[in-house]
């Protein structure tokens, strides 16, 4: 890329922070968080970075910014937000310094490691091992799978989190709103239309992310789009919070995942593959933490039940 | 300058004008219909006077047809949007 493009896209990309983090509206600052996430995809994609860029399209701005709407609505709703009391500027100052501490203190943290070129030597070295032809793959569920089998948990806790906002009475209930749309609607015909072609694309991204860009977190994204446009289509409601299988589908990637690390364990070595057999054992794990991480999102979007 | 590279150039400076005179009328148009319409004209011309410069400059087909693919599932997804945005935008009585 040119050096003409690389600096507009880093003018665009603090301009949009900028407006994210001082702008005066609240849904000024969500829509400009939206447009500073996909400027990021588009520097990933610049440096080569496929699945990164990918991923935060697809989480960063995506699914995030719907998540940051839905709270900004729920705020709304709640008569509470905008107008804030002006805190003291003392307490600015305070919460001013102490974050640049913190920044200083992890600079200072970093900095003083020993110096290496991160694993961009290690892994073309050992990817062999791993049959595997993505790089970025291979970190993800090789070399650093103990990262990614927290982040799937940290999903799950999210989702427990969320859960536990539910008022009693409608507990294990349906989430969201009811969304009856005319079968006609524009809507109801987009949502005929486009989950074929999400399903295709999202098969297509966990079963070329082995060896080319994509992967579980991608594609389950894309899954969890289409889940969610099937329900605000009106075609079919959310799913019952209290049913077995759903829990089920929501536990099987982290469940799976979990299972091949403590089997290592009784082969000798716990959080291992199995010697010769990494590759299909990390396909496993991909394809189910990919049903799990759809289902995950689109339940986070959906938010605690709020019917019977 | 060969004549694809010319064609790509006229085709580029026909998609930014699109999307100019878009950006133009989202800010001076007075109501959201009117905006909207600005809106999704930008989109459609503009994005594709853009994808077909770009087609022509990569001269591959394959990515050609990934550009279309990516063309026309824009231009879905902005009219369905443009729909929804406009109902919502209408009193409530006309909201069904």
């Amino acid at each position: 890329m040119s050096l003409a493009f690389d600096l507009a896209l880093c003018i665009l990309i603090l301009g949009a922070a900028a407006l994210a983090v001082f702008g005066r509206d609240l849904f000024g600052s969500i829509v400009f968080f939206i447009v500073y996430g996909v400027l990021i995809a588009l520097a990933w994609i610049t440096l080569g970075a496929v699945d990164v860029s990918l991923a935060e399209a697809a989480i960063g701005a995506g699914v995030t910014g719907v998540l940051l709407i839905g709270a900004w609505q729920g705020i709304r709703d709640g008569g509470g937000g905008e107008p804030e009391a002006p805190t003291p500027w003392p307490l600015h100052l305070a919460a001013g310094g102490a974050a640049a501490a913190l920044c200083g203190v992890i600079s200072f943290a970093v900095l003083s490691l020993p110096g290496h070129d991160g694993l961009a030597g290690e892994v073309p070295e050992n990817q062999g091992a791993l049959e595997l032809g993505n790089p970025v793959t291979g970190v993800l569920l090789g070399f650093r799978a103990y990262d990614t089998l927290l982040e799937t948990l940290v999903l799950t806790a999210a989702l427990a989190a969320v859960w536990s906002l539910t008022p009693s009475q409608f507990w294990g209930g349906i989430p969201g709103p009811n969304h009856v749309k005319p079968p006609d609607g524009v809507l109801a015909s987009f949502g005929r239309m486009l989950p074929p072609r999400g399903l295709i694309v999202a098969v297509y991204l966990v079963w070329a992310g082995a060896d080319a860009p994509g992967g579980a977190f991608q594609a389950g994204t894309v899954l969890a789009a289409v889940w969610i446009l099937i329900v605000l289509a009106g075609l079919r409601d959310e799913p019952r919070l209290s049913r077995l299988p759903l829990r089920a589908l929501i536990i099987l990637g982290p469940l799976v995942f979990l299972g091949v690390g403590l089997i290592g364990m009784l082969l000798g070595a716990p959080l291992s593959y199995p010697e010769g057999q990494a590759k299909p054992v990390i396909l496993v794990i991909e394809y189910a933490l990919t049903l799990s991480i759809a289902a995950t999102l689109a339940l986070l979007i959906a938010g605690p039940a709020r019917r019977r | 300058m060969s004549v694809v590279e010319l064609i790509t150039a006229a085709l580029l400076a026909i998609g930014v004008f699109f999307y100019f005179a878009g950006t133009v009328g989202i800010l001076r148009f007075p109501d959201v219909h009117s905006r909207l319409h600005a809106l999704t004209k930008a989109d459609n011309l503009g994005l594709m006077a853009i994808v077909i410069a770009a087609g022509l400059h990569f001269g591959d087909g394959w990515i050609a047809g990934k550009l279309a693919l990516i063309w026309l599932l824009a231009l879905f997804a902005a009219g369905m949007a443009a729909q929804l945005v406009a109902r919502a935008a209408l009193s409530p009585e006309h909201n069904a």
